[in-house]
């Protein structure tokens, strides 16, 4: 039968490693330690010198500073959200150092499709802005603007301030995690899916002519279909960690600016 | 094996039963889960182009509030996604 030996593993295979080194250690561990590491390296190194014409890692680092400043901290928050910018760079670059981490070989795996990653840093940006909101308005002023809009009906408003609160407090956090979790999680899968596809036409294929498998032709297909894929995941990579940062940004600033 | 005894080999409640259930709601439950946001990020798109074409200059502004609005919506079919996942891989 063609085909016959495919099978497609368990979800478990295709996220969970096997553990090497101290208790606890695997992969995603390795990857979320060398985001790190690299973020932390292009900071320290770009940072050195500090030369009037940057060169080399000098304007890497520059440029991630200015893009977050340009494009994510002045079109949502404003000047008074230049605080904010170095946890913002931060965030942006080790996001997409996790996510990238995907499409390199040997790695083959984005840290952020593994919950914890991306739940803990939504985690940090709910507490920075329910906080940031509370000490600019006051806790009392900064839940009452937040959860009662203008010009809301009375008998509706006890409905309406439930759901901007359970907003708030749940659906922003949950959100947020989610998005950049199930989107490397399915680009994962992806590129997992037509791997494996290729795999079994060449080396699992039943049908044999001559000792040649005779569908092996076929898996030029899904295999460029995984070098598009590919090419896709780096847009990913790149957006779902803009779109993490510029949502933090957006969120921050509702809460500086609550008059908005 | 003709189908009428196949069916009748058919265990209501047994594992295999539950998981071709389970595979079954998975995959029209993210199917219906994904019309939604389609057509959403089609109009969050098609807006975004023509603002875009209408006031060239104000180009950079439209793509951050596009890829913005594209977030929000996406979120409802990456939440399918998950459901999906739960339902296929943990019944």
């Amino acid at each position: 039968m063609l085909l016959g030996a495919l099978q497609f593993p368990e979800i478990g295979e295709l996220v969970d490693w096997k553990h090497f080194g101290p208790p606890g250690f695997d992969k995603t561990v390795l990857i979320v330690l060398l985001s790190c590491l690299f973020t932390l390296l292009i900071f320290v190194i770009g940072g050195r010198k500090k030369a009037l014409v940057p060169t080399g890692m000098q304007n890497i680092a520059e440029s991630a500073v200015d893009f977050v400043a340009d494009q994510i901290i002045l079109q949502t928050i404003g000047e008074d959200g230049m605080v904010f910018l170095p946890y913002l760079t931060t965030l942006f670059l080790f996001i997409f150092f996790c996510n990238i981490f995907e499409i390199i070989p040997v790695f083959q795996f984005p840290a952020t499709a593994r919950m914890a990653v991306p739940l803990f840093l939504a985690v940090i940006t709910w507490l920075m802005y329910l906080f940031m909101g509370m000490k600019r308005s006051g806790p009392l002023h900064f839940f009452k603007v937040a959860t009662v809009p203008p010009g809301v009906p009375k008998a509706l408003l006890p409905l309406v301030a439930f759901i901007e609160m359970l907003q708030l407090i749940i659906v922003r956090p949950f959100s947020l995690a989610v998005r950049l979790f199930a989107n490397m999680l399915a680009g994962h899968l992806l590129l997992a899916t037509f791997a494996l596809l290729a795999d079994a036409l060449i080396l699992h294929d039943g049908v044999k002519i001559g000792g040649f498998p005779a569908w092996s032709p076929l898996a030029i297909a899904p295999f460029a279909m995984d070098i598009a894929i590919t090419a896709f995941e780096v847009l990913v990579a790149v957006l779902q960690a803009f779109i993490f940062t510029i949502l933090t940004g957006v969120y921050l600033g509702a809460a500086m600016h609550p008059e908005h | 094996m003709t189908l009428p005894i196949a069916a009748t080999d058919v265990v209501i409640g047994s594992k295999e039963v539950l998981k071709g259930l389970g595979a079954i709601g998975a995959g029209i439950g993210y199917g219906a889960a994904a019309i939604g946001p389609g057509i959403g990020i089609g109009i969050v798109v098609g807006n975004a182009i023509t603002a875009m074409a209408r006031q060239p200059e104000a180009a950079g502004m439209v793509r951050t509030t596009m890829f913005l609005g594209i977030a929000f919506t996406e979120a409802l079919a990456l939440i399918g996604f998950v459901v999906f996942i739960l339902l296929k891989f943990s019944s």
